[in-house]
């Protein structure tokens, strides 16, 4: 168990910045709003290996889940027709892909181990007293609880003038 | 923590955040009864009365000592006060001026009210900010509000595009500014800028520089200080003419003042004095020299606030307590002049397009034809070109002294010497105000309307005020007495 994290952090960090690049370099916004997602479940993963799970499952609901709906919103208001076509996946990229990320990783895994640059995350139990879902919500409610409510402010504000822009007849 | 005992410095904390309570809940009370009463009569009023409040109590809190609330999350009182009481000044004279402003235009929207209301919420939390969390969340309230201020009439695309590009950029320069929060928070392990201090007593670790280069990248871009002034003249042109007033005097307010006390409380400051002084001189040249060839009103005031930015920079740059306190005085002299300007703008536009496409000799004649608004444009234009005995010339004193004293003598030369540049642009609006003859187009639509009592009366307040300002030193010494 000891070695699975660093190692999957490794996994996942290599992964991360190629689907990074895989979005930024693909023509098509589908394929690249594909890469997205695969880069922040990827993101998402490091914080896992970090031992930061609410972040992790934060990451997941927010950006995974309610940005890209949004992004493929965009993406399907646009004119698909003009777009370039999909290529169909073939199942030897695929496995190439997956070869050479593992390869890849694991190289870096070993050159790191070797000088000694593993990541450090802090134990299980000090994870939990810092990052727990209580706690958060503690702050959040004393500490915090100015800021909160401006920005309960700050979001009304902004619905009521997305509504105010986007009405079909100006007023 | 005890959660019984969490809130037990709630009500002490609300009764000396009353300006705060008050804007916010109008702004939520004024949402409700725009939806129910669609352009009613009162809506402005409640607007105007609510900062008015806001305002009253601020005054009074000024002479008070300065002190936390919310878990240190805002300061009050002092300095503080001081602040909330110029933007929410401003955010009055504002709603004066842009009420009959609206119904004239024909752009009579209730909305505009609570979003004026959520702006002053926002620049009173950042104002007043203690934390960078408040900080970013106040920054945060107050651009989104007016990012929707900018293009809330659609009529034309002049607003609409000024709003889109002020969104695009304000959002990129909010990922600088939040990216140099997570680092300056990662530096030092604390948000609260008063605790920042002590970690940084050996000199910082350049993840710590980084965070400060980054959170000044975010601060210039708001202050509309050169390089990040692109935004500027697009936003004010395109913006209805009085929030263009609104948010070239408050936002600007709050975000110096929280820059300031950012400089003053967290940083050390040998190490940003000379780049804050580069940034003054480009900002200072830059803004004036391209002010002299615009023909358009609100861009060449635009520019010209560019340059104010610079001036109130070299406060800043001498780093200070003198510094500090001569940039809040130029910050409230400022305030006043500018909205004036912009409020007398605002009257004398008939393009109908918000005067985003109006040239400057369209106003030929003018200054005889409707002396009121020829004669206090004459004393504000003579103010932003800091002439005695009026507000803007003790403004600039109060600025380019105390850098002077820090050694910057080139800077206040500098200074000067750009001043004496804008004297030929803010000069030129009077002379085509009242030497020029006037275009019978022109002379035409200028008879055709009448000046509201209210916006009469605000003019004519600020003209008061800044002959106050340039003669009296009651201001210069409050301001002095805070740091």
């Amino acid at each position: 168990m000891l070695m699975t994290a660093p190692i999957m952090f490794f996994v996942f960090a290599i992964v991360a910045l190629a689907a990074a690049l895989g979005m930024l370099l693909s023509k098509n916004p589908v394929s690249s709003a594909l890469w997205l997602i695969l880069n922040l479940f990827c993101v998402a993963g490091l914080y896992l290996t970090l031992n930061a799970e609410f972040i992790a499952v934060i990451q997941v609901l927010v950006y995974a889940g309610a940005i890209m709906v949004l992004f493929v919103f965009v993406i399907m208001l646009l004119n698909l027709a003009e777009l370039p076509d999909l290529k169909k996946v073939e199942w030897r990229r695929i496995i190439a892909f997956t070869m050479g990320m593992g390869l890849l990783s694991m190289l870096t895994f070993i050159s790191a181990n070797a000088l000694d640059m593993l990541p450090n995350p802090p134990s299980l139990a000090a994870a939990a007293e810092n990052g727990s879902v209580t706690n958060l919500g503690k702050a959040l409610f004393t500490v915090y609880a100015m800021p909160l409510e401006i920005i309960g402010i700050l979001l009304l504000a902004a619905t009521i003038g997305a509504v105010v822009i986007a009405k079909r007849k100006p007023v | 923590m005890d959660l019984s005992q969490a809130y037990a410095s709630m009500t002490g904390d609300l009764a000396n955040t009353m300006s705060l309570l008050i804007v916010a809940l109008a702004g939520l009370a004024l949402v409700v009864f725009d939806a129910f009463k669609n352009r009613h009569a009162a809506t402005p009023w409640i607007a105007g009365l609510a900062l008015t409040a806001g305002f009253v109590f601020e005054v009074s809190r000024i002479g008070s000592a300065e002190g936390m609330a919310y878990y240190n999350m805002l300061r009050t009182g002092g300095s503080a006060a001081f602040v909330n009481a110029l933007v929410l000044g401003s955010g009055v004279l504002s709603v004066i001026l842009t009420a009959p402003y609206l119904k004239r235009i024909g752009h009579n929207i209730g909305e505009a009210y609570s979003m004026i209301l959520f702006a002053t919420v926002g620049m009173l939390v950042l104002g007043s900010a203690n934390n960078l969390v408040t900080v970013f969340v106040g920054l945060e309230t107050m651009s989104i509000c007016l990012y929707i201020l900018t293009g809330f009439i659609r009529s034309g695309p002049g607003s609409t595009e000024s709003a889109f590009k002020y969104f695009l950029l304000g959002a990129f320069s909010t990922g600088f500014f939040l990216y140099g929060i997570a680092l300056l928070y990662g530096a030092t392990g604390t948000m609260d800028i008063s605790a920042m201090r002590d970690t940084v007593a050996d000199g910082g670790s350049i993840v710590f520089w980084a965070g400060v280069a980054m959170l000044l990248v975010g601060f210039l871009f708001k202050v509309s200080a050169a390089p990040f002034h692109m935004w500027t003249p697009d936003v004010y042109q395109g913006a209805p003419t009085t929030i263009t007033g609104f948010m070239s005097t408050a936002s600007k307010t709050a975000a110096f003042a929280s820059l300031i006390l950012i400089l003053n409380v967290a940083l050390p400051g040998e190490r940003w004095s000379e780049v804050l002084a580069v940034f003054a001189v480009i900002t200072m040249v830059l803004g004036n020299v391209i002010a002299l060839s615009q023909s358009n009103i609100k861009r060449m005031l635009a520019y010209s606030s560019i340059a104010h930015a610079g001036y109130i920079l070299v406060g800043l740059a001498a780093g200070s307590a003198d510094g500090y306190s001569g940039a809040l005085f130029y910050l409230m002299v400022y305030t006043i002049m500018n909205i004036g300007a912009f409020g007398v703008i605002a009257l004398l536009e008939w393009d109908k397009k918000e005067g985003s496409e109006q040239t400057l000799d369209s106003l030929a004649g003018i200054g005889y034809k409707k002396p009121l608004l020829g004669w206090t444009m004459a004393v504000f234009m003579f103010s932003l070109a800091g002439f005695p005995p009026l507000g803007g010339f003790l403004g600039k004193w109060a600025v380019f002294a105390p850098a002077v004293e820090a050694g910057y003598v080139w800077l206040a030369i500098v200074g000067v010497l750009t001043s004496a540049v804008s004297a030929y642009y803010y000069l030129r609006v009077l002379v085509v105000f009242f030497m020029k003859p006037e275009d019978a187009q022109s002379g035409a639509a200028a008879t055709n309307f009448v000046i509201p009592k209210s916006s009469a009366a605000v003019l004519i307040f600020c003209v008061v005020l800044l002959f106050l300002l340039g003669v009296t030193t009651y201001a210069i010494e409050l301001t002095g007495s805070f740091f």
